[in-house]
This record gives C-alpha cells, sequence and structure tokens, in this order.
C-alpha cells in the first residue's frame, strides 16, 4: 500500500497498465515531457519511452478521432483531453466515431478508448475549464461514463476502463486531485464498472451524489445527523452504466431521496436518476425526489462560482425537504 | 534533392525586418511610412504594455487579478499589428491577446475585471469594434472569417483580424477558416504569433510544414512571414495585409516569429520544457530594446522617456485595478438574467435558490 492523492492514483493506473500491455498508450496536449499541466501523467514517457507516452499536435478532433484510429489497429488508447470545455472540439469523433463503431460495424470493430479529462468548479479557472459536461456523455449512445470521487476508485475504475472494450469517458474532479490521500494498492486492481457505493449508510433520506459532490454530501449528512436525520449517501462512481438497484435498495429502505450534481438543472445526470427512480422505485416513495444542482446558466466567470456551486446549505434544506414533505 | 515536375514544390521563406537587433535599418524598402509622432507612440505603446503585464503578474501572485496570460516579449507583434489597423477593424484575439483590444479601444479596468471572473469584463462598450479573449483555441479564427465576409457583402472597407499562436494553427477551426477566407475571398488577416511553444510543447513537435506561413499555400491564399521582434516589419506587414483586403484582394496569413518571455500562465514552469540558454538567446532580440536603439539614433527617445511611460503606465494600472476592485460585485440572480433577451419562467424560478 502506498498513499496516494487522486491524481497519484489516476497515474499509477496508466503505470500498471503501461506495464501489462503493450497495447495501451498514452497520448494528448502537454502528457509527454512534463506530464500535462496537472502532472498526471509525469515521468509516464521516462519511464515507457515517447513511443507510450507522447506529446500531440494542438487538436482535440484528431486526439480523439486518432484514438479511433489506434483502436481499430488494436492499440488501447488513454486518450487526454486537457481541460474538459475542449470536449467540444473532439464530439464528433468521442461521441459518434468511437462510440458508434461496435454498432456501424455490428460488432466486426470497437473502440477501446479511454478519453481522461479534468472536469469541475471551484478553483477560479478560465472559461470552459470547469464545466461538467457528464450529461452529454450520458445521453450518448455507446459510451460509457465513470466520475471517481477519490484516490482508490479513481485508480480501480481507471484500470477497468483502460481494459474495458468499450469506450470510456473517464471524468476527473480538478478539486479532487490533491485534496486528500488514501491507501492505495500499488498493484493492479479493478473497480467494476456500473456499481455503486454506498460511503455512509443511514435510514432516513438517500443522497445520491458522484465526484466531488459526494464529499460535499457527507458534510451535509454530518450537518443533518446535528438534528437526528440519518442520512444513506451513495457515491455512483459510474453515470452509465448507471447502478439502480442500489439506488433502489436505498430508497426501500429510506423511502426519500435528493440527488447532487455540481452541473446545470435541466436534463443532466440528475434528471436520469430520477426518472429512473420513477420507473423502479415510485411506490416507496414519500416524497418527490429533488434536485441539488447548479442553475441553468453558463458555468459562472469566477467570481460567483461559490455561491453558483451546490453546498452544504442547500443540500441539507433539499434533505428537510423531501423528509418534511 | 530535385522535385519531379508532379510534386508540389515549397521554397523556404526568410522573415521580414526592417531593423536589425542593434536598431541598424537593414531593410529600407519596406520601412513603414511612420511620422516621428507615430513612431513614438508606437515605442509609448510597447513600454507601456510591457509595464502592465509585469504589474499584472504581481497582482496575480497578490490574488487581485485571476486567469492572466502574460505577454513580454510579444510586444511588437500585439502593439504593432494592432497599430496597423483602422478603428473600426475588427479584433478577434485568442487568450494571450489582450493588449490588441485594450489599444483597440476596451477600457483597461474591463481587461481586468474580466481577469477576476467579472462579467461586466466582457461589455465591451459601443464604438469598440473587438471580440474579447477566446479561450476555445482556434474558435475566433472562425468568427473573424465570418465579420469578414459581412464587410464584403456589405461592401465596407474594413478588415477582420485574428491572433492565435504556433498550437493553435493545428487546430482544424484554423484550417477551416484559411480555407475559407480564401474560396470567398475575404478581407481577413490571420496572425499566427509564433513563440516556439503551445504550453510546454515545442514547435518542432507542433508540425513538419517548412513554416506556419506556408500553410497559407493550401488554402490559396497569401502567406508571409515576420520578424515579430521588429515592430515596423509587423506594421508594415499588417498594413499591407489591410490593404489588400480592403482592395478586395483577399486574406493573409501572417506568421510572427516571436518568443514568450514568461511562463505560460501563472501556473508553468519553463524550466521543465525550455533551456535558459535559450531564453537568453531570445532576450537580446527584444523588441523593446531593438525600436529604442532604432529611435535614440534618429533622436527621439531616450532612457528617461522610458522611465517617465513606466511611472505613467504604473499609475494607470493601478488607477483601473482599483476601479475593477470597486466595481459591484456579480449576483448569480444577474447571472440567470443575463440568459437570455427576457429570462423565461423556468430560470426566474431558480433564482430562489441563491436569495
Ligand atoms: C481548444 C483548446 N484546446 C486546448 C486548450 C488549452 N491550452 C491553452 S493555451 C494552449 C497552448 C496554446 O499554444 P499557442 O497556440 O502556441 O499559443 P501561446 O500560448 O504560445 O500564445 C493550450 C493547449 C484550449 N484553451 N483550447
Ligand atoms: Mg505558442
Amino acid at each position: 500500500m502506498a498513499q496516494m492523492n487522486m491524481k497519484e492514483a489516476i497515474r499509477d493506473a496508466m503505470r500498471v497498465e503501461l506495464k501489462n500491455d503493450p497495447n495501451v498508450i498514452v497520448f494528448g496536449e502537454d502528457v509527454g515531457k512534463v506530464g500535462g499541466v496537472f502532472r498526471a501523467t509525469e515521468g509516464l514517457q521516462g519511464e515507457f519511452g515517447e513511443e507510450r507516452v507522447f506529446d500531440t499536435p494542438l487538436a482535440e478532433s484528431a486526439i480523439a478521432g486518432m484514438a479511433v484510429g489506434m483502436g481499430l489497429q488494436g492499440f488501447r488508447p488513454v486518450a487526454e483531453i486537457q481541460f474538459v470545455g475542449f470536449i467540444y472540439e473532439a464530439l464528433d469523433q468521442m461521441f459518434v466515431q468511437a462510440a458508434r463503431m461496435r454498432y456501424r460495424s455490428g460488432g466486426r470493430y470497437n473502440s477501446p478508448i479511454v478519453f481522461r479529462t479534468p472536469f469541475g468548479g471551484g478553483v477560479k479557472a478560465a472559461e470552459l475549464h470547469t464545466d461538467s459536461l457528464e450529461g452529454l456523455a450520458i445521453q450518448t449512445p455507446g459510451i460509457k461514463v465513470i466520475v471517481p470521487s477519490n484516490p482508490y476508485d479513481a485508480k480501480g475504475l481507471l484500470v477497468s476502463a483502460i481494459r474495458d472494450n468499450d469506450p470510456v469517458f473517464f471524468m476527473e474532479h480538478l478539486n479532487l486531485y490533491h485534496a486528500f490521500r488514501q491507501d492505495v494498492p500499488e498493484e493492479a486492481y479493478t473497480v467494476e464498472i456500473g456499481k455503486a457505493n454506498i460511503v455512509r449508510e443511514g435510514a432516513d433520506v438517500t443522497i445520491i451524489a458522484y465526484g466531488l459532490m459526494v464529499h460535499t454530501a457527507m458534510k451535509a449528512a454530518e450537518e443533518l445527523e446535528k438534528n437526528g436525520v440519518k442520512a444513506e449517501v451513495i457515491d455512483l462512481r459510474t453515470l452509465l452504466p448507471l447502478d439502480i438497484e442500489t439506488i433502489v435498495a436505498s430508497i426501500q429502505k429510506t423511502n426519500r431521496a435528493i440527488v447532487v450534481q455540481e452541473a446545470q438543472k435541466t436534463s443532466g445526470a440528475a434528471a436520469e436518476i430520477i426518472a429512473q427512480i420513477n420507473e423502479y422505485a415510485i411506490l416507496h416513495l414519500e416524497a418527490p425526489v429533488l434536485r441539488v444542482t447548479g442553475p441553468d446558466t453558463v458555468y459562472p466567470y469566477a467570481q460567483i462560482e461559490d455561491s453558483w456551486l451546490p453546498n452544504v446549505d442547500r443540500i441539507v434544506k433539499a434533505a428537510n425537504q423531501v423528509i418534511n414533505f | 534533392m530535385s522535385k519531379l515536375p508532379y510534386e508540389v514544390h515549397s521554397e523556404p521563406v526568410t522573415p521580414l525586418s526592417v531593423l536589425s537587433p542593434e536598431g541598424e535599418v537593414v531593410n529600407e524598402a519596406y520601412m513603414p511610412n511612420l511620422t516621428d509622432d507615430q513612431l513614438k507612440e508606437i515605442m509609448y505603446r510597447m513600454v507601456f504594455t510591457r509595464t502592465w503585464d509585469e504589474r499584472a503578474v504581481n497582482l496575480g501572485r497578490q490574488g487581485r487579478l485571476g486567469f492572466y496570460a502574460p505577454v513580454s516579449g510579444q510586444e511588437a507583434s500585439m502593439v504593432g499589428s494592432e497599430y496597423a489597423l483602422n478603428k473600426d477593424d475588427f479584433v478577434c484575439p485568442g487568450y494571450r491577446d489582450m493588449p490588441q483590444i485594450v489599444w483597440h479601444g476596451l477600457p483597461l479596468y474591463q481587461a481586468f475585471l474580466y481577469s477576476r471572473g467579472h462579467q461586466h469584463g466582457g461589455q465591451i462598450p459601443e464604438g469598440v469594434h473587438v471580440l474579447m479573449p477566446q479561450i476555445i483555441i482556434g474558435a475566433q479564427i472562425l468568427h473573424a472569417t465570418g465579420v469578414a465576409m459581412a464587410f464584403k457583402k456589405k461592401g465596407e472597407k474594413r478588415v477582420a483580424i485574428t491572433y492565435t499562436g504556433d498550437g493553435g494553427s493545428s487546430e482544424g477551426d484554423f484550417y477551416e477558416g484559411l480555407n475559407f477566407a480564401g474560396a470567398f475571398k475575404l478581407p481577413v488577416i490571420y496572425v499566427v504569433q509564433n513563440n516556439g511553444y503551445a504550453i510546454t510543447t515545442p514547435f518542432a513537435k507542433q508540425t513538419a510544414a517548412q513554416s506556419i506561413a506556408h500553410k497559407a499555400l493550401a488554402a490559396g491564399v497569401r502567406g508571409v512571414q515576420v520578424d515579430g521582434m521588429d515592430v515596423l516589419a509587423v506594421i508594415k506587414a499588417v498594413s499591407e495585409a489591410a490593404e489588400r483586403g480592403r482592395n478586395g484582394e483577399g486574406a493573409t496569413l501572417i506568421e510572427m516569429i516571436t518568443y514568450r518571455f514568461r511562463p505560460h500562465s501563472m501556473a508553468d514552469d519553463t524550466s521543465k520544457y525550455r533551456t535558459k540558454d535559450e531564453e537568453g538567446e531570445w532576450s537580446v532580440k527584444d523588441p523593446i530594446t531593438r525600436f529604442a536603439k532604432f529611435l535614440e539614433k534618429k533622436g527621439l527617445w531616450t532612457d528617461e522617456d522610458t522611465a517617465r511611460v513606466k511611472e505613467e503606465a504604473k499609475a494607470t494600472v493601478n488607477e483601473h485595478i482599483k476601479k475593477a476592485e470597486a466595481t459591484d460585485k456579480m449576483t448569480v440572480s444577474g447571472l440567470i438574467d443575463s440568459m437570455f433577451e427576457t429570462t423565461p419562467a423556468y430560470l426566474e424560478a431558480q433564482k430562489a435558490d441563491f436569495q
């Protein structure tokens, strides 16, 4: 075991898989010599050489599209998009070409690609560096979507993603990269894609979250506890495929739920989760399921991002609302 | 190596210089036509921009500015290219190109507000023909192409100018814009400031093209390469390109060979990807020193002038940062109201969460 922060755990996942499988290859803007703008790939070029870990010219569509082409020839590309807002440049290649490869070839070809990108707010970055675009991805047929909340899961999920034969959009909350350390095994291990994790047990209300919001939800659960409310917190870990069984089982116990996401309110992950709760658990509900989200605006410039982002108070308020319904 | 008749040729290009690094005129034929007062004004702007850059980096360290991309080293290409325009020409900048839009008319305090993450920073005053810096590398190239198309359709004698870097010239948007400009013969100037690096990635890894200027060939537009540390060469090339645009002769791609003296952004460490020797080689080509030598020889500028402009710039920066800091804070409900012309009911209702 070693103590790692999430960035180091992510780097370690790439390292063990570069070691395990000669077809794994890592590329993107600035990922080579210096190891990326967050240094998430630092040292990998030194260890595995320029053939396997390299800088590309500045062009996201080409990065994603080259990954598709290499995937056709047996490589397992781990392609970095430097910041989440730049996936827009690559959307056709990621969400159409990679995501439809299996379908279009009737299973003859596939896209064993991981598209890694940092995302998420609270760091006063420039525009388009901090958006939460998982909603676009989960609406796209054919691509899996993973959002880890801690170092252990991040490594295990990334190893699973690299070994997965379908494309995976792997979203790394940049406010979690250096947030805390955890024991992380040095060897390769996997965390199953599509399995949520109950990070806190409780019988009164279920709080469903992913990424950084898991930690905000945990703080809210502590606040609620002070008033005798026992919240169960679910860390989804994977948004697609969604672990609806775990959600339903929890709601059967609590009969109340809220969903927390950093993304805007309309049509995102929270909306989909609530739709599925309606389908599978409506008769267990004592109150409508509420969302705590950003408002439906563009992710704001730095000055007001802290008031824009969901916080403990808003989560506590929503939890109390469903409890007192 | 001899080329076959059915192979496309491209010849090497030599960047246009008017001045030597010592400030001697080496290319009289390309000397732009400028009065002494204009020459002094250009110097004033370059020194001002350098001082503003130094202050901005410090203000960033103090947490009084947010996102900021340093410009030192690129003053000739930034200040000179803007100087060569008319006030009603339209500027579409990349994220490092704040000086061009400020010299084109954006009040400095708004540049600071933008950096501080305040929406009012981007509320460009009437009569100032610019966009705010574009974060998505390359997107602005297409906007300039569209603005130029509009000028052409309206029969106006105006040009659009857009800026990107050596890295930006690898984006699809760059090639697409260039190709449209060629196909529609548009009055647009594409400036690529080749400062040798895209964050950490050296130019050698960016492209196998002989130069960025050569990329114009494929699009059928005019391509030129300019010594971007020589403000007179920059002004010559941009004036010429603007003139051609106004005369209906189409677009020009201008590659400016330059260097950024400072890190890419506030969170960058140059020692990880470039050498002190290289930095030293470029520092002797400092565009301000070169131009100062030229002006000194003509008796138009002294060290005292530089000192005076620096003081003036510091005072102006101070005044504007104070104004930026005194501007009312943004609110989430104000943000909500900025999404549409009239705020729809569903969005109005969301204000309740942020009272
Ligand atoms: C579409 C897009 N991709 C990536 C980035 C991240 N990024 C910001 S600056 C930069 C390098 C730009 O290099 P260059 O075009 O040479 O301009 P310079 O910084 O040298 O002025 C990168 C990759 C971005 N802002 N937009
Ligand atoms: Mg550059």
